[in-house]
């Protein structure tokens, strides 16, 4: 009742996946390594940097913090499927427009993390920026440019 | 790092978790903010994980009888939004925004908050400073214990491997409820240096019922009996100077003892204010 191996089906990017998995596997190394979607990157792997962040059912996750056996049934959207909707165009043309990426290591999750505080339609003021991106660590650019695209692109959309 | 091979069972009911729960070696695995990270640097190397995010039930926040009960498996996000946490318990309300970032919070549970213990932590604190109750499900079947009696030692409670936690409960606030949380964080939802979680009650002028649990300065919440019975007495100065005989935080990778009793007596000379304002 408590095998090592189990059957599950995840739909990525929009797509059904079924597949075999370890329960040992997180999700961001199922996505990694089984799908070969290696936009969700793997920094420190105890939930701290945030370079892992995907969104499950909606809403963003680290992927080092969750298994991929727990995602039997649930909708999981990477970098590269959001990427690919043009949900975030606006914001990853202003992180380029801003220099607010160096070596684009963090990037994938500082984009993700950001949409989800954009999403709501209101204008976060830098600190509200700051404290939501918090668990999100930049090693090259530091945050100030990061913090200007989120704050840029959250003004533009309300103006639209 | 990768963890250690497990097996894994999803439990369907409470029931069926305690009855996976008898398995050698078996972890339970509820929101694994703390759980997963420890597997992943092989702190911790379970045989079995039994995991009950699929039982439903568990993620209700509902105000009754003066109490606000809080399903174990209601998630950090779910708490930070909810009215009746706003409303009813403050204190938690306060303290969400530092609990973990927001990937952690639309993740991590309250009751695995609880479970976990981390010394820390802001909940477990919030817990025992509002004298709150713990709904336990075991092989015995279910049990209430007070907060006052649930945390044992470092990352010890009163939980055997056999428990599941399933809600907490804490008095509802009312007009006389007072409420004050502040804690100093090297980094906006890290584990706190040192945090302080305070609730007490408004009588004419004075403060009574005051309890200040601090976290971060031992092995468990701690709390700070001789201050409280000086800031009930109105003598903030005197409350501060008392902390001395209250606690003894050690050194630990964050901090020297020195600074913690020191950043102790700012936390309270803050909250202290906070006690003192009226609610909105």
């Amino acid at each position: 009742m408590s095998e090592r191996f189990h059957d599950i089906t995840v739909t990525v990017n929009g797509e059904e996946v079924r597949e075999h998995v370890d329960a040992r596997k997180t999700l961001v190394d199922f996505l990694r390594d089984d799908l070969a979607l290696t936009g969700s990157h793997v920094g420190c792997e105890h939930g701290v940097c945030g370079a892992c962040t995907v969104r499950v059912d909606g809403v963003v996750v680290r992927g080092c913090l969750m298994l991929a056996v727990q995602c039997d049934g649930a909708r999981v959207e990477t970098i590269e499927g959001i990427a690919d909707s043009n949900e975030i165009a606006d914001l990853q043309q202003a992180f380029i427009d801003r220099n607010a990426l160096q070596c684009g290591f963090c990037t994938p999750g500082m984009l993700l993390t950001a949409q989800e505080l954009l999403r709501s339609g209101a204008v976060p003021s830098r600190d509200t920026i700051r404290v939501h991106l918090s668990g999100n660590y930049c090693r090259c650019t530091g945050y100030q440019a990061i913090i200007d695209a989120v704050e840029a692109v959250a003004k533009a959309r309300a103006s639209e | 790092m990768k963890p250690a091979p497990f097996g894994y069972a999803r439990a369907r009911s409470v029931a069926h978790a305690v009855e996976l729960l008898a398995q050698d070696d078996a972890r339970l695995l509820a929101g694994g903010q703390s759980l997963i990270a420890t597997l992943n640097m092989r702190l911790s190397h379970p045989a079995v994980l039994v995991d009950i995010n699929g039982i439903g039930g568990l993620d209700r926040i509902a105000h009754k009888n003066g109490h606000i009960e809080i399903g174990a498996l209601v998630r950090h996000v779910q708490a930070e939004r909810s009215p009746d946490i706003a409303r009813h318990a403050p204190l938690i309300a306060r303290a969400m925004p530092h609990i973990g970032h927001p990937a952690i919070r639309n993740r991590g549970t309250i009751g695995g908050s609880i479970a976990f213990a981390d010394p820390a932590a802001e909940l477990p604190a919030c817990l025992l400073a509002l004298g709150g109750e713990l709904e336990i499900a075991g092989p015995q079947g279910q049990r209430w214990i007070k907060a006052d009696d649930f945390f044992k030692g470092l990352f010890e409670t009163a939980l055997t491997p056999r428990d599941v936690l399933t809600a907490i409960r804490v008095p509802a606030a009312d007009a006389d409820t007072r409420v004050g949380f502040a804690e100093f964080a090297r980094r906006h939802g890290d584990y706190a240096i040192v945090g302080l979680a305070a609730c007490a009650r408004r009588g004419g002028k004075a403060l009574t019922d005051v309890r200040l649990t601090y976290f971060g300065v031992g092995s468990t919440p701690v709390r700070a009996r001789t201050a409280e019975a000086a800031l009930a007495g109105g003598d903030v100065d005197a409350a501060v100077g008392a902390l001395a005989r209250d606690l003894d935080p050690p050194d630990d990778v964050q901090a020297s003892g020195a600074v913690k009793m020191h950043l102790a007596g700012v936390l309270l000379r803050r909250v202290a204010v906070q006690l003192t304002e009226a609610r909105p």
